[in-house]
């Protein structure tokens, strides 16, 4: 199938929906895997908030780019390079130390974009967005406690902790870039500028980590690219999982 | 949400946890006040004096079913990342995490007796606990995920609602709550499946493979035959047990079998018929010797849950030790403040 | 036998909206307060928004004695209605 650019606001609010649809795919991946059932609990709903805010921006992006496809056709039906994300949420999860460090980096991120989508010229995304920055919150507030216990617990969890933030961190940046499609959000007032989200990520990471007694990496290595179709390696394998039952059955109901 | 209870009490082999004091004790006066509270139907609640073996027996019944629900995330869970439609994703989901929260409240409920969730896991690991040996079958096919809500729920809904009113509160008290929150399940498990069998007939042909092997397990699952059960009857004295495996066999067979009927799907079992007579349906006999196995060890997928259990368990030894060490380092500042 | 000290038991306490008292609803493991009520709010509300939890350490309960018109019961106050002593299963036994 090939991705259809119908214009700038269905693209932007394919990026939200694939975004929100490949972390909750890998939070999902928690189930029964997690250190207590508490924590299965916890990464559950988080990964549930996050599926039902992808497919209400699929549904958005639908009708924003003309082409009527169901949530479904977004999730299964599309090609690793059609896929939007950025490359942070694809990240393996690794151990509970790099789920909770993508975790904080992301969900900070979020909320704050969730906030700004609040006053979208979009009301569709103001709706959806009303409601997600609930959502975000928490799950901001959750990985934010858990960073605190893992990063000031023990020397182990410490240690591993520092691990999950030199791995992703390069994956930082890629969040806050601005380009045509983004430019254009921002003059029709459907989205924010996403670079004015980065001095409020910055403080907050900053004061969470600085209290977890966690240093903030520095990285000369910045990929991107996952806006433009350009994911990691283990993406694929992602995806091949994911769709490959739907695909198997083309055009039947579940 | 699942039923753990019968499997296995009454196997051959097993030492009996529910047997009353030896012929020949003294019998404690407080029993006539803790029978008599049962046979009035009233909760024993766990600052209650209770007979020893009432408390053995109850915590491993209780821990046996907590362990099934977590258990029993494993072959579900197992089709989460495959789901076919975002839809069935969530709801997919939805239900493996009331399967964890069940499992929560379960555990809780055993440690109001006086032992540690901690050692129930121990026990798990060890193998001296058991779970529902429904779940060391695989699921092999989406359609699996069907079946299990459909027939695996079905019979522990069977088994779980007349534990509602056992005897002991907090059990009773968290089969209630549990039982509110599987209202969804079952009827998720027979959409799953009435989606497949009124769709291709690829999709068909899957859910008949998925009945056919699910269904006996699942009649096994209420536990072995009456006669050989000989706990039983001090469970039902007890108010832990309400009915006998065969009954609750029984009465899932007949919820079922016109069920299936509405689903176009067929029951591996030729003798399945309605008896006007007896006003329930015949079914033909189970094969507990199979039981036996599954539950002794040799099912196909006991080595498999088991070591996903424990590695979960090891794997996660290190948060829940940081986790301690934080709590203890604050409550240390809080104290010197 | 496991070497981790278990995390502490809470009690939780609901009231799902106002004008209603809290309930208890059951009880969890956490480390410390605030994964206490995060828990409490994913395990016992799944997140339902309007209700107020508290956490109460099982430790901090004091029960009374059940039947106080009966004399076979201590009637000491004591501490919280789950048993303070691990019950500690010997290893030959079988089955619990």
């Amino acid at each position: 199938m090939t991705l259809v650019v119908a214009g700038a606001a269905a693209v932007y609010t394919l990026r939200i929906a694939d975004d929100c649809l490949v972390l909750s795919h890998r939070l999902a991946q928690w189930s029964s895997w997690a250190p207590a059932l508490e924590d299965d609990v916890a990464l559950t709903n988080i990964a549930l908030d996050l599926l039902g805010q992808a497919r209400a921006m699929y549904a958005r992006t639908a009708e924003l780019d003309g082409t009527g496809r169901s949530e479904d056709d977004y999730a299964f039906m599309r090609e690793e390079r059609e896929f939007v994300n950025c490359q942070l949420v694809e990240q393996e999860n690794g151990d509970f130390a790099r789920t909770i460090v993508r975790q904080l980096l992301c969900s900070t991120w979020q909320l704050s974009q969730w906030q700004a989508l609040t006053t979208s010229t979009d009301a569709q995304v103001a709706a959806v967005a009303a409601r997600a920055v609930k959502e975000a919150a928490y799950h901001r507030d959750h990985a934010t406690d858990w960073t605190l216990r893992l990063g000031d617990g023990t020397d182990e969890s410490h240690r591993r902790m520092e691990t999950a933030l030199d791995t992703l961190w390069p994956f930082v940046d890629e969040l806050f870039e601005s380009d045509p499609v983004t430019r254009d959000v921002v003059t029709s007032g459907v989205g924010p500028d996403p670079e004015t989200l980065r001095r409020e990520w910055d403080a907050y990471v900053g004061h969470v980590l600085a209290d977890a007694t966690l240093t903030v990496p520095e990285s000369s290595w910045k990929p991107s690219g996952g806006r433009r179709g350009l994911h990691t390696e283990p993406f694929g394998y992602m995806l091949a999982e994911m769709q490959h039952l739907h695909r198997s059955f083309p055009g039947v109901t579940w | 949400m699942r039923s753990s209870g019968p499997i296995e009490a009454g196997l051959p082999g097993d030492t009996p946890s529910g047997v009353a004091a030896a012929a020949g004790a003294v019998a404690d006066p407080r029993e006539a006040e803790f029978q008599a509270l049962i046979d009035t139907d009233q909760r024993i609640e766990p600052r209650d004096w209770m007979p020893d073996a009432y408390r053995k027996t109850l915590i491993r019944q209780i821990a046996q079913h907590a362990h099934s629900e977590i258990i029993g995330m494993q072959p579900e869970g197992n089709w989460i990342t495959r789901a076919p439609s975002l839809r069935r994703k969530a709801i997919l989901m939805a239900k493996v995490q009331d399967e964890a929260g069940h499992g929560l409240y379960l555990y809780c409920a055993a440690e109001t007796l006086g032992v540690d969730r901690a050692e129930l896991i121990d026990l798990l690991h060890q193998g001296r606990q058991k779970y529902s040996s429904i779940f060391n079958y695989p699921t092999l096919t989406w359609a699996d995920v069907g079946a299990i809500g459909w027939l695996v729920d079905g019979a522990a809904i069977t088994n779980q609602i007349p534990l509602c009113r056992c005897s002991f509160g907090p059990y009773a008290r968290a089969m209630v709550r549990v039982c509110k929150e599987e209202s969804f399940h079952q009827r998720q498990g027979f959409e799953l499946l009435y989606a497949l069998s009124h769709g291709t007939p690829a999709q068909d042909a899957m859910a008949q493979d998925a009945v056919d092997r699910w269904w006996w397990p699942s009649l096994e699952m209420l536990g072995p035959p009456d006669a050989e059960s000989p706990h039983s009857a001090q469970s039902m004295a007890w108010g832990i047990k309400r009915f006998s495996n065969d009954a609750l066999r029984q009465r899932f067979v007949d919820m079922v079998a016109p069920q299936a009927v509405v689903l176009g799907l067929t029951p591996p079992d030729p003798e399945l018929r309605w008896n006007e007579e007896r006003g329930h349906y015949d079914f033909g006999a189970c094969d507990f010797e199979e039981l036996r196995r599954v539950v002794g060890g040799d099912g196909p997928c006991n080595r498999r849950r088991a070591a996903h259990h424990l590695k979960a368990h090891e794997d996660g030894a290190w948060v829940r030790e940081a986790a301690a060490a934080y709590a203890a380092k604050h409550a240390a500042t809080t104290a010197a403040a | 036998m496991s070497e981790e000290t278990p995390a502490p038991l809470w009690e939780v306490f609901i009231r799902s909206k106002r004008g209603l008292s809290h309930n208890h609803v059951g009880s969890l493991h956490a480390p410390d307060a605030e994964m206490a009520l995060r828990n409490a709010r994913d395990v016992y509300t799944r997140r339902m928004e309007g209700v107020s939890i508290w956490v109460v350490p099982s430790a901090s309960v004091t029960a009374s004695s059940p039947d106080e018109k009966d004399s076979f019961f201590d009637p000491a106050a004591d501490k919280p209605y789950r048993h303070p002593t691990f019950y500690s299963i010997p290893k030959e036994v079988q089955q619990l």
